[in-house]
């Protein structure tokens, strides 16, 4: 009996063991929300080709109207995770907006944005472009556009530019993008009820959807945006606007997109969500594999109505690392879209740090901080631990090797200052926030104070 | 005389059939058949001729040939998406099959297909949302008419709340809703999704007034003759209210019962837009989104599809109005 009785025993104990290795999700139904943006394609892809289901998770995915809907969405438990801006993540969990700890353990994809103006901004700036070969030399420098602006100041009437949420990516590259020309986009100044960020402005920005960008510039409400594609390449496509610049060349390689959960639900949910970032880097990977191979499937999949649904040639044309310009001036731009190569995936501090950074130059953060307080507040939102658990897992089933990562005994979580390029070639250091906001001319500095 | 019980519609053929004043019957036939058809060609010929002038950033305006085009995709979507439907059932349980396998004492949970609601699926949960929220809104509106119309003293009370709260647009409801709801729904489990709540109570609303204030009127107009008989009689006041005031009142009930189902399916669309809820709406506004060269036509398939929907419901409230009413028999 005894015998018997331990031998049950032991198999019971062997069978919660090999469960705990497993490491099964402990909730295995989930809604995950995202934007209509050809960055959420890790999003589809894990889904379409069924590395969610690999993981035992069964999930939904559901388009937003907006990123501030998408965010209470996470806040609120309505979603269980989505896809965010980079900022988004950061400026909750420090309290601007909606207060809350939001987390990432997952970068999406780097680059993918540009700047486009209308057409009559456009035929404006034109004379003020440097050419060769009878095309405009790239990048374009926002002082083409100084002179744009003063013209509608001497009109009266204010120069009205489009970006798709106030802690956006989109956001701080238009104000990097114009300021390192002297153009001044406006501090925001929180404590004192200020988040329209208009202060002192030459250019006023305001907030609009990304897949409503190209309507808002048609009906003149605004007269250029900042947005991610395919929102760029529809204004080509239907003729109504112009993309001048595109992030790479404003400032690459920084954490674009991020999978963002509530705090609260990752440490509810530690084996669902390692799962989640499992699947999601299987798809980045997918994406990115064998030089873009996969891209144009990529865009097929995308295109349906039910993920981004713009037409096919549209998505493809930033996707297959191409960028269209003025009509019938497509240019090369194989890292336009990158979501597994240069670490891409890997949810680094530095990353985190630059946000803060431009946080604080715009008066997002009102007040300044030590160096220490940027990378505390990295720690807090960005979880590299739970992305290398994954990727140990990966490498373990054999569907990753261990040089598709970086090099998890030794990664610091600071990307080298090289690895970064900035328009108005500056270098960032990640670990002296301070002294990087210094140097800029337009922008709150240590000794700015409040405004 | 058989012929009178036949549909209206069918007495025609039959007089003609039977030869009975045959100029009058084809002169009835192009009256009831042709001029509506004559109508709606017109209107396709109108609708294809102005869309080929219409050029919008979106490419051109779709006509006819498109919609119907578009109408035909949305159908094969929705077949394809059953077949992946399928696919997936089948990849679970090899999966759960999978997993017994390395752990014997788990207990598979089936989960429900996690893909995409196709068009005819948002189509049934705009039907199955727009008919909880009338119903909800009937259940409210005619027990509260029959007392505001059997006393002076509440219709005075309540007139004023009513006619503030009827021109209230469900757009304006929409953001208190969704908060009240999100604060007061608030089970692990629920029953019905939050969204479904939100739209529902929305169209309950907006959908309420014209049933109450018909149901109102209707109770008051109870003849004298019939209120003396019960008081004679000294009818309880459940008996006087069943056998006297609802018959009276009930044809008048179902006039603002049919103004309050037109109403109650308009403001749905509009909340499923605005509040990304679940529905027709929602599909509309996604294909807006989208912008991709076929959203318009589709945006065109939807709009028809409203408006049969809308006028099916009418026509339905018609038949049951038909029915209860038998003033008119």
């Amino acid at each position: 009996m005894t015998a018997r009785f331990i031998i049950a025993l032991c198999s019971v104990l062997l069978v919660s063991a090999q469960a705990a290795a497993q490491n099964w999700p402990e909730k295995d139904e989930l809604r995950f929300g995202f934007i209509k943006l050809t960055d959420m394609a890790p999003l589809a892809i894990a889904y379409e080709r069924g590395y969610f289901e690999d993981e035992g998770l069964f999930v939904t995915l559901e388009a937003q109207a907006n990123w501030r809907v998408l965010l209470d969405g996470v806040i609120s438990g309505e979603l269980d995770g989505a896809h965010m801006l980079a900022g988004q993540p950061l400026g909750s969990t420090l309290g601007f907006g909606t207060q809350a700890h939001v987390v990432t353990a997952f970068t999406m994809d780097l680059n993918g944005n540009a700047i486009t103006v209308s057409n009559q901004v456009w035929e404006a700036m034109k004379p003020h472009l440097d050419m060769a070969d009878g095309k405009p030399q790239h990048p374009i420098h926002a002082g083409a556009l100084k002179p744009v602006i003063e013209a509608h100041n001497d009109k009266g009437e204010a120069f009205r530019m489009g970006m798709v949420f106030p802690v956006s990516t989109h956001n701080y590259e238009l104000r990097y993008w114009l300021a390192a020309a002297g153009i001044h986009p406006g501090y925001y100044a929180p404590l004192r009820g200020d988040t329209s960020g208009n202060i002192d402005a030459e250019v006023l920005l305001s907030v609009t959807p990304p897949p409503q960008m190209p309507a808002t510039l048609e009906a003149g409400t605004i007269h250029g945006y900042s947005v991610g594609e395919p929102w760029n390449q529809q204004a080509v496509f239907r003729g109504i606007g112009v993309p001048v610049i595109t992030d790479y060349d404003i400032r690459n390689n920084i954490a674009e997109k991020v999978f963002g959960v509530s705090n609260e639900w990752a440490e509810r949910y530690p084996n669902t969500h390692m799962r989640v970032v499992k699947a999601l880097i299987r798809a980045g990977m997918w994406l990115d594999a064998e030089n873009n191979r996969n891209r144009e499937e990529a865009a097929r999949i995308i295109s349906r109505p039910n993920y981004v649904g713009a037409d096919y040639e549209v998505i493809a044309n930033s996707m297959t690392g191409v960028f269209e310009f003025e009509k019938g001036d497509v240019r090369e731009a194989p890292d336009f879209n990158v979501f597994f190569r240069h670490n891409a995936t890997y949810p680094y501090y530095s990353d985190a740090i630059w946000y803060l950074t431009q946080m604080r130059r715009w008066g997002q953060i009102p007040e300044h901080k030590p160096d220490d307080w940027y990378l505390d507040m990295a720690r807090k939102v960005f979880k590299p631990a739970v992305y290398q658990a994954a990727a140990r897992a990966l490498i373990e089933e054999g569907k990753a090797s261990a040089a598709d990562f970086p090099d998890m005994n030794t990664e610091s979580g600071f990307r080298s200052p090289e690895h970064t390029t900035f328009i108005d070639g500056m270098v960032f250091d990640a670990r002296e926030p301070n002294a990087y906001l210094q140097r800029f001319d337009i922008g709150l500095k240590q000794d700015s104070g409040r405004l | 005389m058989t012929t009178l019980t036949l549909p209206q519609w069918l007495q025609p053929w039959v007089r003609l059939a039977r030869g009975e004043a045959p100029q009058a019957q084809i002169r009835l036939l192009l009256l009831q058949w042709a001029a509506p058809i004559v109508g709606i060609l017109v209107l396709l010929a109108v609708w294809q001729l102005g869309a080929s002038r219409i050029n919008t950033s979106l490419g051109q305006f779709p006509g006819p040939v498109q919609v119907y085009e578009q109408a035909g995709n949305l159908l094969a979507e929705h077949r394809a998406e059953r077949e992946r439907s399928r696919a997936f059932m089948l990849r679970q349980e090899e999966r759960i099959a999978a997993r017994l396998a390395q752990q014997p004492d788990w207990e598979p949970v089936r989960r429900s297909y996690t893909g995409a609601p196709t068009f005819f699926d948002q189509i049934r949960t705009s039907l199955v949302t727009v008919l909880a929220g009338f119903l909800l809104a009937s259940l409210i509106a005619i027990p509260l008419g029959i007392v505001m119309g059997l006393s002076r003293v509440l219709e005075n009370a309540l007139n004023p709340v009513v006619q503030l709260l009827k021109p209230v647009s469900p757009l304006a409801w929409l953001p208190l809703v969704t908060l009240v709801v999100a604060a007061l729904y608030t089970t692990e489990d629920p029953a019905f999704s939050r969204s479904f709540v939100v739209s529902m109570v929305t169209v309950m609303l907006c959908s309420l007034w014209p049933t109450l204030i018909n149901t109102a009127v209707g109770v008051k107009t109870v003849s004298d003759d019939l209120n003396n008989v019960s008081r004679v009689l000294r009818l309880k006041w459940l008996t006087h209210v069943r056998r006297i005031v609802l018959p009276s009142a009930i044809p008048m009930m179902f006039a603002g019962l049919r103004v309050s189902l037109g109403i109650a399916w308009m403001v749905l669309i509009a909340a499923e837009m605005l509040a990304q809820n679940p529905g027709l709406g929602k599909f509309v506004w996604d294909e807006f989104q989208n912008g991709s060269s076929q959203s318009l036509s589709r945006i065109m398939v939807a709009v028809l599809v409203i408006g049969a929907i809308g006028f099916a419901l009418d026509r339905i409230m018609v038949l049951i109005q038909r029915r209860v009413d038998w003033k008119q028999d």
